[in-house]
């Protein structure tokens, strides 16, 4: 019976001319995206006169894409379980801003991550200095291993938050029906925390894999060598050292093609918990005293090691030289500030009405959020470059271009934020503001935004943070005068000042950070 | 945050920008140029002070990968000129018909080989190396075979072929080499590869980090370290067999509207004022420049017997069956 009731309401709402409007503007979006996403292989491939057969050397970079990504999803989604449940369960001083701290890895910009796991577990790093003294043989990061542990390292951040999420969004009413129900901590794994993970993982898993799937630079500088080729060095190699258009719309395709079999994959997976709406309150989960408390502080603080030791590495190399850098890496910085600002609104635009027609039921608008995870950069840049030279001149767009990219690119991370929050929206107070007539712009100020402001808010600090740190999409639109942060990075380390570089790099890990951390901010407090 | 403050902020962004295309007068002349060479650290600037001085014209570089950009770009592109093509990818950009002759004399350059070509004009040069730094390796190899015979805890980090120039560079150096043993001769070095990087500055940052005994890079690259920043532990291990020419040319577009400054450019290039700053603007040998006037540590740099230096012809019939067998070489 309740089955049915809840598919009535389904129905009633889709065909009514309220849910009506929400879900026209999202489809819009999406239909806007998947033009953006396949007019730009397009135009590679046409440019190219077709598209390009692969070769024997582009199969082997498909699979080991498949192979790692898969292997960097489980690992990231099962070890940030137990760490999401400590952090759930367990209350402790400066929690909250170990929570943030702990997101920062995700939105750091590969070169510096890469720095910073050197730092750390390269060879004359500090793990294998460790080992040394205490006469245990060394560990190399780099091969295969070296791929996964920065793909963990990347990942795990953005999987812990999704999960600890999960773990707050169980209503405070069933937290306490479980105590007073005498529940144990296996109860409530079994009743409360099972149902939610069903519910949560399936989607932070294809997060993850998604964003492993289009990994180049980490491939490349820790992997140790071709047997580490991915699918968008693929295509890089395609573009630059054959200039055939035509295979690089092809590895393109292939991308879109994995993303596509992954989603359903994780559609047919994922099943909604199903708690019903709450009043809000806050009701920590009950922290089990015993052996449980000790397994959870060593969860926390292994994360802890494990993500926030290379962060310090990079800064105590790079804040010496800070007040020594040129005035041209401060404007470049200026400039970055503001793109990503634009960035994130433009993401929260798109995805705001993406999501609530997500939450309508419309998977393939969830597909449309998805693709720009995996469209290489290097074909979306190479064919919004062929789109648009006929109209303007590329380089006198380069900042619009690269904060319309950056956007793009950021949306299915911001999507994942929303979407739960999105769904849960629908099923708790759909009916009631349908009921009430609420539409239009009363609805979005009274309902959605309230309800949506503290994943509106991730989102957005996790869009701006991404824009930031990318430089990805910029090699056709660059110009010198409009330098980004990551572009003077490069810039520095091309012209060997890599002590230039390093404190440049701390300039652009702590402002992605003080972004992330606003925008975060800023959207609990006006959930508050 | 309040929205006039996104306003300002994205205001200033925008606005230095602007400010500084601020249209003129003088016909504007654009260059194509790698990324990083228009930056402040790159030759860039200062190419553009010198030229702007005496063709009243205002020079615009466009930085991005040259190559593709401009064979997308093809009949319709914008560039007057390109700099820092290398030689290795000279034959893809004389097959796309869209470059002019340079009309210089190159009789009397100063390169260890002649060089005879009407449209792409080198401008300088160096030689592909692995630099080490003798504080970590007390005795370098000194010859390729000694690299090979190496022991294999002699770590290395070079760039991929597939993705930086300079990688393609060390791929060919090896197959002029050992031709059809170039196989083999990976095979033996794969064991003391550490990693392999998509660029060259990942690979320089890692082994300035420490993390490798050698890195692939430049017989220049120690000039670097000592007159920027007084370390003379940095050398390039010199190699019996020879090391493989990398030389930078620039070339100006046929159908630019504006030949006579692309031809003001060429000369320009050759001319003592640009030849006399390019070895320590871009870390390099000067194309033409008495041994004389270079500076003092570029004279004292330790020069390879013998150079290699496949012609444009041979590089590119030897590039995919090169790749070929390194990458299976190091797959395995």
């Amino acid at each position: 019976m309740a089955d049915r009731v809840v598919a009535l309401g389904r129905s009633q709402a889709g065909a009514g001319r309220f849910g009506g409007g929400e879900a026209l503007i999202g489809q819009l979006a999406a239909a806007f995206l998947l033009a953006m996403i396949g007019g730009t292989i397009a135009a590679v491939a046409w440019r190219a006169g077709g598209l390009g057969a692969l070769g024997p050397w582009d199969w082997r970079a498909v699979w080991f894409t498949i192979w790692q990504a898969a292997l960097s999803a489980t690992l990231s989604a099962v070890l940030a379980i137990p760490v999401a449940k400590a952090l759930a369960r367990r209350q402790f001083a400066g929690r909250r801003a170990l929570v943030t701290l702990l997101g920062a890895p995700f939105i750091l910009p590969v070169i510096v991550a890469i720095t910073g796991l050197v730092a750390v577990f390269g060879r004359s790093g500090i793990a294998n200095a460790a080992l040394g003294w205490a006469g245990l043989p060394s560990v190399s990061i780099y091969g295969w291993q070296g791929v996964i542990i920065a793909h963990v390292f990347f990942n795990l951040p953005l999987s812990v938050r999704l999960i600890l999420q999960g773990w707050q969004s169980i209503p405070a009413e069933r937290v306490r029906l479980a105590q007073s129900l005498g529940f144990t901590p296996s109860d409530i794994s079994r009743h409360l925390e099972r149902p939610m993970l069903r519910e949560v993982l399936p989607g932070v898993w294809l997060a993850v894999f998604l964003v492993c799937l289009t990994s180049f630079a980490v491939a490349l500088a820790l992997g140790g060598g071709p047997r580490a080729t991915t699918i968008e060095l693929a295509i890089y190699q395609a573009f630059r050292f054959d200039f055939d258009m035509g295979r690089a719309a092809s590895l393109g395709l292939v991308q879109i093609g994995l993303c596509l079999i992954a989603l359903l994959l994780s559609a047919r997976i994922a099943v909604p918990a199903a708690f019903g709406a709450g009043l809000d309150r806050i009701a920590p989960l009950p922290a089990p005293p015993g052996w449980r408390a000790p397994v959870d502080a060593l969860w926390i603080i292994a994360a802890s090691a494990f993500l926030i030791v290379p962060m310090a590495a990079v800064m105590a190399t790079g804040i010496p030289r800070i007040p020594a850098l040129p005035d041209m890496v401060w404007l470049a910085t200026l400039r970055s500030l503001g793109m990503a600002v634009v960035s994130a609104l433009l993401t929260l635009a798109l995805t705001l009405p993406l999501a609530l027609a997500i939450a309508q039921g419309r998977s393939w608008v969830e597909f449309a959020g998805m693709v720009p995870i995996v469209a290489s950069p290097l074909v979306l840049g190479t064919g919004l470059f062929l789109i648009l030279r006929p109209f303007v001149q590329p380089d006198q767009l380069a900042l619009p271009a690269t904060a319309a990219i950056n956007a793009v690119m950021a949306m299915p991370f911001a999507l994942r934020a929303l979407v739960p929050a999105a769904r849960a929206l629908r099923a708790d107070y759909g009916r009631l503001a349908d009921s009430l007539s609420l539409s239009g712009l009363a609805r979005l100020r009274l309902v959605t935004l309230p309800r949506l402001a503290a994943p509106m808010g991730f989102a957005g600090g996790l869009a701006a943070a991404l824009s930031m740190g990318d430089l990805g999409v910029i090699t056709l639109f660059a110009s010198p005068d409009r330098a980004t942060l990551p572009f003077v990075l490069y810039s520095l380390m091309n012209s060997y000042r890599m002590a230039d570089a390093a404190a440049a790099a701390v300039l652009l890990m702590a402002i992605s950070f003080a972004l992330f951390w606003s925008f975060e901010r800023g959207g609990r407090h006006a959930a508050a | 945050m309040k929205p006039a403050l996104f306003g300002s902020a994205l205001a200033i962004g925008l606005g230095a920008a602007s400010l500084q295309a601020a249209a003129q007068d003088r016909p504007q002349f654009t260059v194509y140029a790698p990324d990083y060479f228009a930056s402040s650290w790159g030759p860039g600037p200062k190419i553009q002070e010198g030229f702007e001085a005496i063709c009243e014209c205002d020079l615009v570089f466009v930085t991005g990968d040259v190559l593709p950009r401009i064979l997308l770009e093809g009949e319709g592109t914008r560039a007057d000129a390109v700099i820092g093509l290398n030689t290795d990818v000279m034959a893809r950009a004389r097959a796309s018909g869209l470059f002019a002759p340079h009309g210089q004399d190159t009789s009397d350059l100063t390169m260890p080989v002649e060089w005879d070509d009407e449209v792409f004009l080198p401008f300088n040069w160096s030689q592909v190396a692995f630099v080490y730094d003798e504080n970590r390796l007390d005795e370098a190899p000194t010859s390729f075979e000694a690299l090979l015979d190496a022991p294999d805890d002699l770590s290395i980090i070079i760039q991929d072929p597939r993705a930086a120039v300079s990688g393609l560079a060390l791929l060919l150096w090896v197959k002029a080499i050992y031709g059809d043993a170039a196989g083999e001769a990976w095979e033996r070095l794969a064991p003391k590869v550490l990693t392999v990087t998509q660029g060259w500055s990942e690979a320089y940052g890692m082994f300035t980090d420490g993390e490798a005994d050698m890195v692939l890079s430049f017989t220049s690259s120690p000039a670097y370290h000592i007159m920027a920043e007084n370390e003379t532990n940095y050398h390039a291990a010199i190699f019996d067999e020879g090391h493989y020419l990398y030389v930078e040319t620039a070339a100006r577009i046929g159908g630019s509207i504006k030949p006579e400054l692309g031809k003001q450019f060429m000369e320009y290039i050759l001319s003592d004022d640009f030849q006399s700053m390019i070895a320590e603007a871009n870390w390099s040998f000067p194309a033409k420049l008495d041994e004389a006037e270079w500076p003092d540590v570029f004279r004292e740099l330790p020069q390879p017997e013998r150079t290699i230096h496949l012609s444009e012809r041979e590089a590119e019939s030897l590039r995919q069956p090169a790749l070929n067998e390194w990458l299976t070489a190091l797959s395995r």
